[in-house]
């Protein structure tokens, strides 16, 4: 066993906003030395799909800020209108770069390239019908138990 | 400012780029061998603190010059 720190992470989400704690955190702890994990589960597993296209909702969404003020004035229900999703997140993906904010896809390679271990749990594969095909190449699959081998050893354990 | 072995520009990008493309451009390095940094992020300047006490990499400098952020970080 390593003397290194552990970092273990679950991720469970599937937007473009939640997409970028598990990379960030994972790509940064691994610069820093610590060996790193995360579990993928649910819509978390969207994080692994090789083709990225991922959105972030306004709706049901009160604290995102959204241009001109509108999340001062615009209706609730507005949000819900056809295209806004899409429209909002391709505004939040063009925000980000203009500001080098790093691309999602960006990160994940550079936790690759770190060695940070990405599992995927095979419950939730199966029980969407994906296909290890739909993934990118460096992940393995495993359970709860596989998650708990490695978090029970880990220094910081984060859900998110 | 000191002598350096290695120069990065990390300009333009943002938090984490420019701690994770220090460690790869460190990892490059011999030890004793020292990497200067250039950021315009102003988190950095903590996160480079940071980064030094965690991995034992020197900060040398740390300062701004022409409106940016440079760092001096020896490998350890």
């Amino acid at each position: 066993m390593s003397d290194d720190k552990k970092l273990a992470i679950i991720a469970t989400k599937g937007t473009l906003d939640w997409g970028y704690p598990p990379f960030i955190l994972a790509s940064t702890a691994a610069a820093l030395g610590y060996e790193t994990q995360i579990f993928f589960t649910f819509y978390g597993l969207q994080l692994l799909k090789k083709d990225l296209d991922l959105k972030v909702s306004p709706l049901g969404n009160p604290g995102m800020p959204m241009p001109m003020g509108m999340d001062k004035w615009f209706p609730v229900l507005g949000t819900t209108l056809p295209g806004m999703e899409s429209m909002m997140s391709s505004m939040m993906k063009k925000k980000m770069a203009s500001k080098g904010v790093a691309s999602l896809e960006e990160l994940r390679e550079l936790c690759s390239e770190a060695e940070v271990k990405m599992v995927a749990c095979q419950m939730t594969v199966d029980l969407f019908d994906f296909s290890p095909s739909d993934f990118v190449d460096d992940i393995e699959y495993g359970g709860a138990a596989t998650f708990f081998e490695f978090a029970g050893e880990s220094d910081i354990c984060l859900f998110i | 400012m000191a002598d350096f072995d290695q120069e990065l520009d990390a300009s333009g990008l943002n938090c984490p780029l420019p701690i994770l493309r220090a460690k790869k451009a460190l990892s490059a390095l011999d030890s004793g061998k020292v990497l200067r940094v250039v950021s315009t992020d102003p988190g950095s300047v903590k996160d480079f603190e940071a980064f030094s006490k965690q991995t034992g990499n020197e900060l040398m400098e740390s300062g701004e010059e022409a409106g940016k952020f440079v760092f001096m970080i020896k490998k350890a």
